[in-house]
């Protein structure tokens, strides 16, 4: 087995790394003039820090206060009428900012856009809701998984976590297994705190295998009675089988062909 | 018109079963079971196929009831997330008493396969289980088990609920 390596913050230090493995990377080719694309980057002017081409999508980075500006000019000019997704990713441990991304569809034209830019983690953002109804939820997700607070957003509240959870989830350092909020959150609502100890922890592995449980365990070969202790090593007994169901193969009743027929 | 004679007396005699109250209160009980439809996941949709015709809750006297304050049973079918618990557990509340639960599926057991920070480790942590039932999903064959079992459960309990140990385990 590996040797166990903390995994809190999987960014720091990755836990695993293949010898041979090499992050694959998408080729980002250049803005063909004439092109559509061409246009909607020549519409978007200065506010476009940086444009290419990635897999038939236009990706922009921007700075994040033109975030409203810039997708009202995709909206209204380029004719780029939906907003199929928007979230963030979480790069805060290498570079102490969050990516934030909006992809936009334009139906008539068949073309995609990525709008990409970055925060620091306590800085705000400017909803888009006006513009797309579709960012309304996509905004209370983006808030609730990271906590990223969205500025003139008409109802910011966590959407998939309950309102009085603790955490952001999809930030790189919280725990799987969650955090002892997380782990008490049902004890602490329904029953209060002092019912931790009636209940009990969670137990995260139900398939574990008690090699010592003499009561819940056995082993074919090495049976004990039961309840036994055993953790000073136990003997091995002989497995025995019944003599009436196995057939014996040595009796010389049955005939053996000479040759393959 | 036919004439209906009906004179026990003058019959072999009065029409008498002898009976203990347990057995003639376990009786009805054990079947006429109303479980709650508690979807959670996709364990429901056996659970759907378990009452429809094919494989037929109803000839068990098993009517899924849509209501707590009418059922009997509980059957918690899937994955419970922990936003849920809560109004699962108001759920099981507002049960009349006598109330069994039916844990279905690895999910409601364990937590199954969703070893992670938004799932209940097991409904057992906040609903006292009668019956656990494994799988992922059990079939409704399996299901229908599990009905009987905890019919037969309910037949040895005593027919007074104060006497029964399960109660007193409660936990609140």
């Amino acid at each position: 087995m590996r040797k166990y390596t903390p995994k809190d913050n999987v960014q720091k230090k990755s836990y695993y790394t293949d010898r041979y493995w090499v992050a694959p990377r998408v080729p980002q080719t250049e803005v063909e003039a004439g092109s559509h694309f061409a246009d909607v980057v020549k519409a978007l002017g200065r506010k476009a820090k940086e444009s290419y081409v990635s897999v038939g999508q236009l990706v922009i980075h921007i700075k994040s206060t033109d975030n409203f500006d810039v997708m009202k000019t995709l909206k209204e000019e380029c004719g780029y009428t939906q907003c199929s997704e928007q979230s963030a990713v979480d790069y805060l441990a290498q570079d102490g900012e969050f990516e934030l991304f909006w992809q936009l569809l334009n139906i008539t034209e068949a073309k995609r856009v990525r709008v990409v830019t970055r925060i620091k983690e306590k800085e705000a953002i400017e909803s888009i809701e006006p513009l797309f109804r579709s960012a309304n939820f996509a905004e209370r997700e983006m808030f609730d998984m990271f906590g990223i607070k969205v500025n003139n957003h008409p109802f910011l509240k966590r959407i998939l976590m309950p309102d009085d959870w603790e955490g952001h989830p999809l930030l790189k350092t919280y725990p799987l297994h969650g955090d002892e909020f997380a782990s008490w959150y049902e004890v602490d609502k329904i029953f209060g705190k002092e019912y931790r100890d009636v209940i009990g922890p969670e137990n995260r592995d139900p398939a574990r295998i008690d090699r010592y449980d003499t009561k819940r365990f056995s082993r074919v070969g090495y049976e004990v009675p039961f309840g036994a202790d055993i953790s000073e090593g136990e003997k091995e007994q002989p497995i025995e089988y019944s003599e009436t169901i196995l057939v014996d193969y040595n009796k010389n009743s049955s005939k053996q062909l000479d040759e393959r027929r | 018109m036919a004439q209906h004679q009906v004179n026990y007396a003058s019959a072999a005699g009065l029409p008498i079963a002898l009976t203990s109250v347990d057995k003639l209160v376990n009786w009805g009980r054990s079947n006429s079971l109303w479980p709650l439809t508690y979807g959670l996941a996709c364990c429901a949709i056996e659970m759907m196929a378990s009452g429809a015709s094919r494989y037929d809750f109803d000839r068990m006297g098993t009517i899924f009831r849509a209501s707590p304050r009418q059922a009997d049973v509980m059957i918690l079918a899937g994955t419970l997330s922990k936003k849920h618990s809560e109004f699962a557990r108001r759920l099981y509340d507002q049960m009349t008493e006598p109330k069994w639960v039916i844990s279905m599926g690895s999910c409601a057991n364990t937590g199954g396969m969703f070893n992670t920070y938004a799932t209940v480790q097991g409904v057992d942590r906040i609903i006292p289980v009668d019956i656990y039932l494994p799988g992922c999903a059990p079939r409704p064959e399996t299901l229908q088990y599990a009905l009987m079992m905890l019919q037969k459960k309910i037949r040895r309990e005593s027919a007074n609920m104060n006497n029964n140990t399960k109660q007193n385990l409660r936990l609140v």
